[in-house]
């Protein structure tokens, strides 16, 4: 086996949840000059608690390595760590523990056209997108012609990109990138942009690379892309890295579920529809009560529902909603996470991050079947930002439920233990 | 798998064991990777490029505005400070005086303005792809040093033909001393203004404070007034600002008065950058690794 040519080790990556600081100078001084006197935050209404952000492990412990030459597949649901891995393989950020050895030049294309200027040509737009990419002006000399061959908008070039069609510009954008010439490539999802036809092309340029004995790593969704590109795929669920093994077993185990499929529902970037924006949808899950994500649950003991979002932007009023329905269509109940008034007001705005509105549903409340759980994030009044009212299904088991005794089917949607009181009268 | 991986890196250093890049959480202090800067020498070429080729791009002026704004400011300050105010311009013509204090201000707060939004600006770009990130403020500087070139060359031509005229105009060898003062400059700027987008990361308040800060600095310069025309008491507080110097040696030596050279005071600017452009970059450097994450 040939040397390794990058050494991931022991990488883990925190985010911290929430704000940090509290966003102002000013404030911020006030909280440590409060501290310093031992006061009180300033800042907290009466009654809260004070709010450290939580901790996020995005990575956690991530350690492997990559031979010279090998197009190594990362694969991996949202939410993964696939991102992270791949902005601190970029060095966009720094990772919290962990270091990661690199011998050679790597560039990474996380997004084409990055840096592009749209009043400025699609000639100026070549050289200064190389650059950023880490080319060479003599570089570019040479392969200038290739890359304008490779995007074919020849008749353009001296026209500024912002009259290009989006497809023009990715197919510029992408023939910069195809031509760069690093000893190892970094390629996130970028192949998701353009028309089939030159999706197709670009796959061919990367094989092309690849059997250059270049070093890539490569992250898809799609897994027939991982299966032409790559000999070897790693795995990432939540953070660690489950399992590497050769590509063919690696796309059937992710495709299989990994362990994670049941009782819930994940949203892949491609599924949210723009106009959702800031509001993105993770996923939506059902946890048993020892918090094993389950797909049926016993109606004798309590469960979660728990919903997991991404704000790209602070917002006023959300309230993230469960619709709990029957298989048969008719709603069961309704609940947002600020229905209740004091949770409302702590939660009346949303600073950007990461959040999981969560409730437990009570024991002996639904009736054995199938339920349709569905999700809703809106601000009342204002707009809803997404809705899926079948986002996902689960069962009830009503083993050990109160009149069991009698095998019979009961109708109604609930069953409640309740109280009878029997009294002569 | 962890184990296979860390042994095989234990094999590795010990083999042929020469890595070319390490990437670890936290960087040294001083470890600045000002070499990479070097060889950004491409990029910050497109850069500057990039800025002056699209800052005009649509107008029906053009480049010619590079003219109008020093020159309108000039006119403004002629009126109102020298026929209004009538502040004392030693002797020199008012226009010029004006002028040279207008177009060697403007280099340094547009310096300064910009390089302190080189993280909020350049979040898009700077969360995509690595490069060393201290290219954008260096371009930002050598644009404006573009512009500062164009101006200065507008306000020589004046000074021609004030002298046509048969102004007594005074240049003198102390005109030597420009590429010192320029460097000056713009490593006030450079590192006043990585110092403040090093801080807006994560607070944004210094944005504000930059903007009319940047203003009202320009009343403690000498731009509009030269320090021996001003109470004494004033004087000494108006030296400690680092600027004042370099505006009156600039104007001394180009006008032959309307300040006064003194290397006492130069040295003391010149120190004032060199800790200011250390700190910078230092603080600089500590921001560039996790800033993705704050932002």
């Amino acid at each position: 086996m040939s040397d390794p040519v990058i050494i991931v080790e022991n990488i883990s990556k925190a985010y911290r949840l929430g704000q940090i600081g509290s966003g102002t100078l000013t404030n911020d001084i006030k909280v440590w000059w409060a501290k310093a006197r031992g006061k009180p935050n300033p800042l907290l209404k009466i009654g809260q608690e004070e709010l450290d952000g939580e901790t996020l492990w995005a990575l956690r412990e991530v350690s492997f390595s990559v031979e010279q030459g090998m197009v190594l597949g990362i694969i991996g649901r949202n939410g993964a760590g696939k991102s992270t891995l791949l902005k601190i393989l970029s060095r966009v950020t720094a990772p919290t523990t962990g270091q990661i050895k690199v011998k050679g030049r790597i560039a990474s294309l996380l997004e084409v056209g990055t840096g592009f200027h749209p009043e400025l040509t699609g000639r100026e737009n070549i050289y200064l997108n190389g650059a950023i990419l880490g080319m060479k002006r003599v570089e570019v000399d040479r392969k200038f012609d290739e890359i304008l061959d490779f995007s074919e908008v020849e008749q353009f070039i001296d026209t500024p990109v912002k009259r290009y069609s989006s497809g023009m510009y990715v197919r510029l954008a992408f023939a910069v990138a195809a031509h760069l010439e690093p000893e190892i490539l970094v390629v996130d999802e970028v192949l998701a942009v353009g028309d089939a036809e030159f999706q197709k092309k670009c796959l061919g340029k990367m094989s092309d690379v690849a059997g250059e004995g270049r070093t890539v790593l490569f992250v898809s969704h799609n897994m027939s892309s991982i299966l032409r590109l790559t000999q070897e795929s790693i795995i990432l669920e939540k953070g660690h890295l489950v399992m590497r093994a050769p590509s063919t077993g690696a796309v059937d185990y992710y495709l299989s579920g990994g362990n994670a499929e049941a009782g819930e529902r994940i949203w892949d970037t491609d599924e949210v529809p723009a106009d959702a924006a800031p509001f993105r949808p993770i996923a939506l899950r059902i946890l048993d009560k020892a918090g094993k994500i389950v797909d049926t649950i016993r109606s004798t003991e309590a469960f979660i529902i728990e919903m997991e979002y991404v704000l790209a932007a602070p917002l006023t009023g959300l309230r993230i909603g469960i619709y709990i329905s029957t298989a048969r269509g008719e709603y069961v109940l309704t609940s947002f996470d600020t229905d209740d008034q004091k949770r409302f007001e702590k939660h009346g705005s949303r600073p950007a991050g990461r959040y999981v509105s969560g409730c437990v549903l009570p024991p002996d409340f639904l009736n054995g079947g199938r339920f349709t759980l569905g999700v809703n994030a809106s601000s009342y009044r204002v707009r809803r930002y997404f809705m899926d009212e079948k986002a996902l299904t689960f069962n009830v088991d009503t083993s050990g439920a109160p009149g069991m005794q009698w095998a019979e089917p009961r109708p109604g949607v609930l069953r409640p233990r309740l109280e009878w009181k029997i009294e002569p009268k | 798998m962890a184990k296979t991986a860390l042994a095989k890196s234990d094999r590795f250093q010990k083999g042929s064991g020469k890595w070319d890049m390490v990437i670890s959480p936290q960087r040294n202090l001083f470890d600045l990777r000002l070499g990479e800067l070097g060889h950004a020498r491409d990029l910050i070429i497109l850069f500057v490029r990039r800025d002056f080729v699209s800052k005009y791009k649509q107008t029906i002026l053009g480049p010619l505005w590079y003219l109008i704004q020093p020159l309108l400011t000039t006119i403004t300050f002629t009126v109102i400070f020298g026929n209004i105010a009538k502040l004392p311009t030693g002797g020199l013509p008012q226009f010029l005086f004006y002028m040279s204090g207008t177009v060697i201000w403007t280099y340094f707060a547009n310096c300064l303005s910009a390089t302190s939004e080189t993280f909020v600006s350049n979040t898009s770009l700077f969360g995509k792809v690595y490069f060393p990130r201290l290219a954008v403020p260096v371009s930002i500087l050598i644009s404006n040093l573009i512009a500062f070139i164009i101006q200065f060359g507008f306000f020589l031509a004046f000074m021609g033909y004030f002298a046509l005229q048969g102004t007594q105009l005074h240049p003198n060898w102390w005109v030597l001393l420009t590429p010192v003062l320029l460097l000056m400059m713009a490593g006030l700027g450079l590192g006043f203004g990585i110092i403040v987008s090093s801080v807006t990361t994560k607070y944004r308040d210094l944005r504000f404070l930059v903007q009319f800060g940047v203003q009202l600095v320009m009343y403690v310069t000498p731009v509009i007034y030269s320090v021996s025309s001003i109470p004494p008491k004033y004087q000494k507080l108006i030296q400690y600002n680092p600027m004042s110097s370099i505006l009156e040696t600039f104007r001394f030596s180009y006008l032959g008065g309307g300040g006064t050279v003194n290397l006492g005071q130069l040295a003391y600017s010149f120190g004032f950058m060199v800790v200011v452009i250390i700190i910078g970059v230092v603080m600089f450097n500590r921001v560039e690794a996790t800033f993705m994450d704050t932002v």
